[in-house]
């Protein structure tokens, strides 16, 4: 779950990192009059769940109350297209209005999980303001990496040495490092995949300070904070993977037209990769999971049914726990409720197959079935639009 | 013989008494697997399906049963716990089934595991199988498989069905199975499994299955491509066509950086020697191919 720069700066501020003065506004006078008390001038920011936002035109560093109104007053109630975003874009309902700072430099800093060390890295790196993943591409060299020993924890001297290789020294050194052991207990404190600022700047008398603030919650832990879970924006997320992360299933909107129903995560990319090779390409990914009841069944089919895009639906079913007659139920039971028409193209192993079977051909529903991969592939090809 | 498991496996389910612990507890011990004890904290002293004991804790169930193997069904918050505990009692082979455990509780726990005499299987996993053992520790769909000298390993659970249902349907037996999970922190890695079955007598070939996201696939592949790894290797990596920085189910699946895709994963393994199986629906064709050619028929 991604929290929004105010939240994620009112988190901050909580733990004594410098943020700077700002205000959320919902309309185009709040961010008018929120410039006006910050003497005229100010950076307005849309409140977005995506990156690139500067580079989309949804920051400004405004001279006037009248800039800022008419600035905000575009942004709020558009949709804001980044390089992270598809081309719909996501809703900016809020600007951050802040008092601008004074930068003498800028860095870049971050705490994420990393799958080879097995547990947190704090990162860093003294060309701030620009993405990591292109530093990354263009001069990993010039990246700062600190594994944390989950014992230990981030120690003192490991903040430090970082600071130092920063390029900073005396007072800034040590309170840049009294920042990244902060970031690091907020990372651990807050179950974060993600917490990055980028640009943490030194002010020019030598203050350090979080300009932005990035914060994504791992979801699976989301059951033991309450507080965060308040602060989810639904808004922010597709509405269909939002509706399917509520009934506990794995929904990826994806570009196709061929809407696809599958139980298992490995299985359900490898659907997409046999569609994809067939010249059929997928419109989401879906993993129903495991102990299926038909009522979810239902609801996945019904979530792939109400996305335009899709044309015919691919059920890929592996059934163990899931039993074929429980998602056959569940697929003929999301048709009628939808009134749909699409062909359905049914690959069913396991248990109870045989049932499954005789409730989808008794639906009266066009249904085509495989057996094998194979069969799905030359199914697929059968029920391309126009063949 | 296969690896992991064997007719010596003793095997007790943590959270036998649960929806699905107690479903698939039945269905391991229908396909012939030993087991001998349950356990749920407060339900000590009852008996699960008349005939297996169950024990309020994992120490008194080993005291008791000698269990070596611990398969877990235990929901996400209480997963940590349980695995711990099997540590602590000395168990020394554990598979959790546990979908959703928060990975900064992974993160020490990984850390107590390589400290200690036990290999973690998962979490989030569909566990392990020796059809020639008779013994089944996971979730999969025992009647699927048959005894044979073919090794898979795989991360993930119905795609590893898929494989082991095209193999059986090629006639082609499995000395064993094993998923690792879909996890970012997982107690076992691929070069882990890889290994053992480098060892093991009875495994031929083995059948890899990787997956966007990581770069755990590259670190098998340079294995897979060492002096050290003897045997022929079918290989399939899905997720080609996932777009970059979304989710695919699996929390480990996620396209973050050119290491993780699927085409430079495939590179990494062709390098290194590995059969690629060019879509998910050739597993079965290209292992009988692959069997043929290194002269162990098919």
């Amino acid at each position: 779950m991604k929290l929004h720069e105010y939240q994620a700066k009112a988190i901050f501020a909580r733990y004594g990192i410098a943020v700077p003065d700002g205000s959320l506004a919902h309309t185009a006078d709040e961010a008018a009059t929120a410039t006006a008390n910050f003497g005229g001038r100010a950076a307005v920011k849309a409140q977005v769940h995506a990156g690139g936002r500067g580079l989309a035109g949804g920051v400004k560093v405004v001279g006037s109350p009248d800039e800022a109104g008419s600035f905000a007053g575009g942004l709020l109630g558009s949709r804001l297209v980044t390089n992270q975003t598809d081309a719909g874009g996501v809703p900016v309902e809020s600007v951050l209005v802040e008092a601008l700072a004074d930068i003498g430099s800028e860095m870049y800093v971050a705490v994420t999980m990393d799958r080879d060390h097995r547990g947190p890295v704090v990162i860093a790196s003294a060309g701030g303001g620009t993405s990591i993943e292109q530093l990354a591409a263009e001069n990993p060299d010039a990246i700062i990496t600190e594994p944390v020993d989950p014992v230990l924890e981030l120690m003192p001297y490991q903040c430090r040495r970082m600071a130092t290789r920063l390029g900073l020294s005396g007072s800034a050194l040590r309170d840049a490092a009294g920042v990244l052991a902060t970031l690091y207990r907020i990372f651990v404190e807050h179950d974060c995949s993600l917490v990055e600022v980028n640009p943490l700047i030194v002010t020019s008398d030598g203050a350090i300070m979080a300009l932005d603030a990035k914060m994504d919650v791992e979801d699976d832990a989301l059951f033991r904070h309450a507080d965060l879970q308040q602060l989810r924006d639904r808004n922010q997320e597709d509405a269909l993977e939002a509706e399917a992360a509520d009934g506990d299933i794995a929904y990826v909107s994806l570009d196709g037209s061929v809407g696809c129903l599958v139980n298992g995560a490995g299985l359900a990319m490898a659907t997409l990769d046999v569609a994809n090779a067939a010249g059929a390409a997928p419109a989401n990914f879906l993993d129903v999971g495991g102990g299926a009841t038909d009522e979810k069944v239902a609801k996945a089919v019904g979530i792939i049914l109400s996305d335009p895009k899709v044309d015919r639906v691919l059920v890929n079913v592996f059934g163990g726990i899931l039993r074929c007659d429980v998602a056959a139920r569940g697929i003929t039971m999301a048709y009628e409720e939808h009134q749909a028409q699409q062909p359905l193209i049914v690959r069913m192993l396991g248990t109870n197959l045989e049932e499954g079977k005789s409730i989808l051909a008794g639906s009266g529903l066009n249904v085509t079935f495989a057996d094998t991969l194979t069969e799905v592939t030359a199914a697929l090809s059968a029920t391309q639009p126009g063949a | 013989m296969g690896i992991l498991l064997n007719e010596q496996s003793r095997v007790l389910v943590q959270g036998i008494t649960g929806r699905e612990g107690s479903f698939h507890a039945r269905a391991c011990k229908d396909y012939g697997t030993q087991l001998v004890a349950g356990v749920t904290p407060g339900r000590g002293g009852q008996l699960f399906d008349d005939v297996v004991p169950v024990f309020d804790s994992v120490e008194e169930a080993v005291d008791a049963t000698q269990a070596n193997v611990s398969l877990i069904f235990v929901p996400p918050p209480f997963a940590p716990d349980a695995i711990a505990e099997s540590v602590d009692a000395g168990i020394p082979l554990i598979a959790c089934i546990t979908e959703g455990i928060p990975v900064h509780d992974m993160v020490g726990l990984y850390r107590y595991v390589q400290a200690n005499p036990v290999r973690l299987i998962g979490p989030n996993c569909p566990g392990m199988i020796n059809p020639g053992a008779h013994c089944k520790v996971g979730i999969m769909p025992g009647n699927i498989h048959m005894p044979g000298r073919v090794g898979v390993v795989s991360r993930s659970g119905t795609l590893t069905y898929e494989a082991v249902g095209q193999l059986t349907g090629q006639g082609i037996g499995q000395s064993s199975c094993v998923g690792i999970g879909g996890d970012p922190i997982i107690g076992s890695s691929f070069i882990d499994i890889l290994r053992l079955y480098n060892d093991d007598p009875d495994t031929d070939l083995v059948v890899f299955i990787g997956e966007i996201g990581g770069n755990m696939e590259q670190q098998a592949a340079e294995f897979i491509g060492s002096a050290e790894f003897t045997k022929p290797v079918c290989s399939l990596i899905v997720g080609a066509t996932a777009p970059s920085g979304k989710r695919m189910g699996h929390a480990g699946a996620i396209i973050t950086g050119e290491s993780a895709t699927a085409e430079s994963k495939i590179r990494s393994l062709e390098r290194a020697g590995a059969r690629i199986i060019p879509t998910p629906a050739d597993i079965g064709e290209t292992v009988a191919a692959a069997l043929v050619e290194s002269g162990l028929g098919a």
